[in-house]
Parts: C-alpha cells; structure tokens; sequence
C-alpha cells in the first residue's frame, strides 16, 4: 500500500511535467526538450531560498515566477523565431536550449550537487503502512492543481482558445486568436507546472545538481508519449501509470536494478499495441 | 538512353569528392607522423572523429534519407562497443594478431546491433515521427540499463578492455572503415535502392503507392546504420577502457544528431565535416577548460547549436542567408548560362533541400494541386520558398 501511494505521489510529478510537454506539444507541435532543465531551474531558485529564508512556500512562489519568466523568455527568444520551421529544427534549439541552462546553472551555481534539506513533516499511519506527509501533501496539491487545470481548459474562454489552436493553428488565428500570445501563455503555465514538480521531486532526490532535470524530464516525456502526446488526461494518466510502475519495481529487489529499462519497454510495448498512445487521437492519414 | 549517359557524367566527380577528402586527409596525417608532428593528444582526436564521422553518416541514413527521427543511435553503439569488446577480450586470448582481433570484433559488434536493429526497425514500421523517436530513445536507454547491470560486462564500472596499441594504427584503421563506409553508403543512395529509401522520405504513401517495399526498406536502413554504430563502437572500446554504460546516454545520441543537423540532413559531405567540427571543438574545449570552466564548454556548445539553427532556419534570416550563400549563387549563374541543364543534372538529387515536414505531408490534399508538370525546372525544388 505505501508503496502504491509513493508510485502515486511520483506519478503526480512526473504527470506535472508531463503536463508541460503535451500542453506545449498540442500546440506548439514541438517536442520541448528544455523542460526537464526548467525543473532544474525551479529546484536552484526554490534552494536558494531555502537556504536564506528557511521557508520552502517562499521558495515555491520564486521558482514559480522564476520558472515562468524563463519560459515565456526562451519560447520568445528561440522558438518564435523558428515557428513554420521544421519541426527536427525547433528540436535541435530545444536541445540547444537545454545545454545552454545546464551550462549556465553549472557556472553560476558549480557542478557539485548540493545537499537538499528535507523537511522534517514526519508521516502519518494509512492503510497499515507509515505514509510520509510529504507523499500525501504531493498527491493532494498535484491532484488539484491537474483537477484546476482540467477545468480552465474545459471551461474558460481562454482554454477553449488553447483547445482551438491545438486543434488548427490557421483557422484559430481566423476566428480572432491571437497565436502567439496563447503559445506564450501555454509555455508559461508548463513552466509553472515544472516549478510545482521541482519541489515536490526535491522532496525525493538527496542532492541538487546541473543534470537534475534530465531524468525526470526523460520519464515525463515518457509519460507524456505513454498517454497520447498532446492529451491532457492522457498526460496524467501516463505520469501516474509510470510513477506507480518505478515504485513497484523500485519495491521488488529481484528487479530493482532494471527499472529504467522496465519502464521504458513498457512505453514501448504500449506504443507498440497503441501507436498514438493510450489516450492519443487517432489523426487520419490524408494522402 | 541519352538521360542515363548524362546522369553518369553528371555524377562524376561528386562520386569521388568525398573518396579523394578522406584518402587526401589520410595521407597527410601519415606524412605528418613520418616528420614526428602527431603527438597523443592529436592521435586520440583522430580516432574520435574517425568514429564520429561513421556515426554520424550512419546516422544520417536514418534520418536524412529514410526520415525517421532516431534518438537511439548510441544505444547501438553501446551495443557494438559491449559485444564487439567482449568478444575482442575472449579473442586476444586466442589470436595473437592485434589487428585481426580488432576486425573480427568490428564484424561481430556490428552484427549484434544489427540484431537490434532489427528489434528497433520493427516498432519503427508502425510508429511516425515524435513517437518513434522516443521509442528509439527509449530503446537506447534500455540497452544502457542491461548492460550496466549484467555483471560479465563489468557490471558499474564497465567493461575492462583492451586497448589497441600504438593508437596512431588505429587511428589509420578507423579512416579506412570510414572510407569503406562511404564507399558502402555513397553507393547505396545512388542505387535504385537509395532512390527508393529517399521516395519513402518524402513521401511514404506515394512511395508505396509505387509500389516500394516500405517495410522492407525501413527495416534495412535501421540494419544498416545499426551496424556502423556498432563498428563505431568496438572502435570506441579500442580506444578507451573501461567500456562504460555513463558515455552512451540519449545525450550522445543527441549530440552526433547536432552532428547531422549542422551539416545538412542527407549530406553525406556535411556530415563528415560536421562530425569532424564538432569533435574538434569538444575536444580542444574539454582540454582547455577545466573545472567550474568546463561548464563554459557547455555553453558555447549550446549558443553555437542555437544560433546555427536560427540562422539555417529561422525566416528572420533568410534574406541574410541568401545573400551569403555561396550554392545560391553557383545555381543562379548555372541557371543563367545552362537553363536546360539543371533538370538532367541528377546530382540535383543531392541538392534538394531536405526538410521534414510530417504535417505537411500528411495534410496535402492532393485533388486540390495544381497538376504536375513534368517540364518545369523549378519542380524539383522547394516550390513554397
């Protein structure tokens, strides 16, 4: 049980950086691979604050704004100018993206990892296992925060104007869109999103370095690609199914070592059976 | 007829560019060792662009011609450096000939990534563009995983090799791979069944409509670019011991990507001196910055990367680029003096601007084109430029 509900509250996490990739993917069309490193960017700025004022929450709220403002400021500097381009084109900027915050992060902040302080909220007795709060803070406020982006999306003007340009770019520009502003708004709440993950997985991991983001950003995508990429509840559902299936696996000593190749051969076979994904749409193939 | 003879002439030359490159840089290395200018450090570049140059253009068979994204290709090259080490480390108990254990281990590494190539083709038959790349991606991580934890591979700390001794030989034996390899490659585009890889490219509906094995064809450019990757990598373990899981990450695999994308998806010639820069210019960084500093190398890495890309691609920039462009210029004043010898030019083929656009290829209604006109010169380029 205490291990289902770790695979929950890790599955939460990496269903908020999923998040990011399918928003951005849906309508982008773009495969960001600097989000991983935004997470990153996220657990420095919530460190940092950690360190001087002792309070994780500030810490939270600055890596939120942190996070934001990087995203907003990459996709205005790199993406925009390449969109229409081809899509290996705005991968390899993505790529270069990434490199570049990693590079920057290790000159301003070293290459050594730094010890995270963990906070010391104890755990409570569930389901006749110790379940630590952090897990349950983790899958409460990822719940909600999914739950809140959900209905935005559904039903404010704008989500239905991000569901409008995901769906065709040219007629939602048509019907007064402004594009570019929803792209830029898209990439901002991605952000956010990751700055939620960066602390919740700063919760998980010992230590905080330059490559912090790769791993989780990789998985993500995973997930992502698992659920259906530019699917929301697919997102989700990915994120959930691998974070649980890394802690079960995590959990079976016979096979712990081999997780990482678990989980990947499980996004295969799903794509193999499903190609567009569990919860992807199906998108006619026009000759 | 009369066509066929032209498309022979016109090849010529730009058959055996790459051929006389290759063999021309050979000969000045070995003349330059014979006056004693080699040193260590320049050897061990050597060999690593020798076995990028392969990755690189095996690489680009993927994903220039046959235009599938792969992100896997260091999975196979990890796959080759493995078997290939192990089974060159069972050898040299054996044989005592260096060299012949080297080229056995070369021919075994590479045909095991060929099985998994094969393993990674068949999912690429029904997987499109993002999905298979992160299904290869996926692969290359797999691979990592298993081999770092079976213990007769060295289990953590890699497996322990033997390296290939002076290196400056090797160096010499890993140009000549390359040399057969482009041989191999250059040939391969050429054939009808390099046309027909490149049909699949631009657009696979039609391409079977033609009647082209799709499946086939899909399965045996994996194959293919699986086992140069895997000869990279006995090279690779030749050069370096331990053989370690840590050098094969999806970062490599990026990174002989950024390879093929700066030098020009479906240019052979790119990719070789693409490859070469951009060994160059880790190593000469790696050696100079140290430290906190190795970070910078990071950097100007990525800003290069970036800037590149924008200024390839980005329309900002296209004016800029039109007025730099040395080709522009060479096809504006061909155009100019022989009109009617653009179309019959069959090296043409190399010079279609190579671009990948799923989308747009999966959008096209094709009742609604303009009918085909076989005699307009422009056809063959990118008309929406």
């Amino acid at each position: 049980m205490s291990v289902l509900l770790d695979g929950l509250s890790l599955g939460a996490i990496y269903a908020l950086i999923a998040l990011g990739y399918t928003m951005v993917y849906g309508i982008a069309k773009m495969l960001n691979f600097a989000h991983g490193d935004i997470i990153m960017v996220g657990a420095y700025a919530i460190l940092t604050l950690l360190n001087t004022t002792g309070n994780p929450y500030i810490g939270l709220l600055a890596a939120i704004i942190v996070c934001t403002i990087f995203g907003i400021v990459i996709e205005r500097l790199a993406y925009k100018p390449l969109r229409g381009a081809s899509p290996l084109a705005v991968l390899i900027t993505a790529i270069g993206v990434s490199y570049l915050l990693q590079g920057v992060a290790q000159l301003v902040f070293g290459s050594t990892s730094k010890p995270v302080a963990q906070p010391g909220y104890g755990s409570v007795f569930l389901f006749g296992a110790n379940i630590s709060y952090t897990t349950i803070i983790t899958l409460v406020v990822g719940g909600i925060i999914m739950a809140a982006l959900t209905v935005f999306v559904k039903k404010t003007r704008t989500g239905h104007a991000m569901l409008a340009v995901s769906e065709d770019k040219g007629a939602a520009q048509l019907m007064g869109i402004n594009v570019n502003r929803i792209i830029m708004l898209t990439f901002a709440i991605g952000s956010a999103l990751a700055a939620f993950a960066s602390l919740f997985y700063m919760w998980q991991i010992p230590s905080v370095q330059p490559t912090l983001g790769a791993m989780p950003g990789i998985k993500a995508f995973t997930a992502a690609v698992i659920g259906g990429i530019g699917s929301i509840p697919g997102a989700m559902a990915g994120g959930v199914l691998l974070g649980v299936i890394e802690k079960i696996s995590l959990s079976i000593p016979a096979v712990s070592n081999y997780t990482t190749a678990i989980e990947f051969s499980v996004l295969i076979l799903i794509l193999l059976v499903r190609p567009i994904g569990l919860l992807g749409k199906k998108r006619r193939e026009k000759v | 007829m009369g066509y066929f003879k032209n498309v022979k002439k016109a090849f010529k030359l730009k058959n055996y560019a790459n051929y006389i490159g290759v063999v021309a840089f050979l000969i000045l290395v070995v003349v330059l060792n014979q006056f004693g200018m080699v040193n260590r450090s320049s050897v061990n570049l050597l060999n690593r662009i020798g076995y990028s140059i392969i990755l690189a253009v095996s690489l680009n068979l993927v994903v220039g011609f046959l235009g599938e994204l792969s992100l896997g290709h260091a999975g196979f090259m990890c796959v080759g450096a493995y078997i290939g080490c192990y089974f060159a480390n069972y050898l040299g108990t054996v044989i005592e000939s260096q060299f012949v254990v080297l080229f056995l281990s070369m021919l075994v590494g590479g045909l095991v990534a060929c099985v998994f190539g094969f393993i990674i083709g068949l999912p690429a038959l029904r997987l499109k563009g993002d999905y298979l790349a992160i299904a290869t991606l996926a692969f290359g991580e797999i691979v990592r995983c298993i081999f770092k934890n079976l213990p007769s591979f060295g289990g953590a700390t890699g497996l322990i090799t033997k390296t290939y001794r002076p290196s400056f030989s090797l160096a010499i034996i890993s140009f000549v791979t390359v040399l057969i390899m482009l041989i191999f490659v250059q040939n391969l585009i050429r054939s009808k069944h390099g046309r027909a890889i490149t049909s699949i490219r631009d657009n696979e509906i039609a391409a079977r409509a033609m009647g082209i094995n799709v499946t086939f064809y899909k399965l045996f450019v994996f194959i293919v670019a699986a086992f140069f990757a895997g000869v990279a990598g006995v090279i690779y373990g030749h050069l370096n011991s331990p053989v370690s899981y840590d050098v094969f990450s999806y970062n490599y695999s990026i990174e002989i990507l950024v390879m093929v994308v700066l030098g020009g998806m479906g240019s052979i010639t790119g990719s070789i001196l693409a490859a070469s820069a951009v060994t160059f210019i880790n190593f000469e960084l790696q050696d100079q910055l140290t430290g906190n500093l190795a970070a910078l190398k990071l950097i100007i890495y990525a800003v290069i990367l970036i800037f590149m890309v924008l200024f390839n691609n980005a329309p900002s920039f296209k004016k800029l680029r039109k007025k730099l462009s040395v080709k522009e210029y060479l096809a504006a004043h061909q155009k100019k003096a022989h009109p009617e010898k653009i179309r019959d030019d069959a090296g043409a083929w190399d010079r279609i601007e190579t671009k990948i656009k799923m989308d747009e290829i999966l959008s096209v209604d094709i009742s609604a084109q303009e009918p085909f006109k076989a005699d307009s010169p422009e056809q063959g380029g990118n008309k929406d430029e």
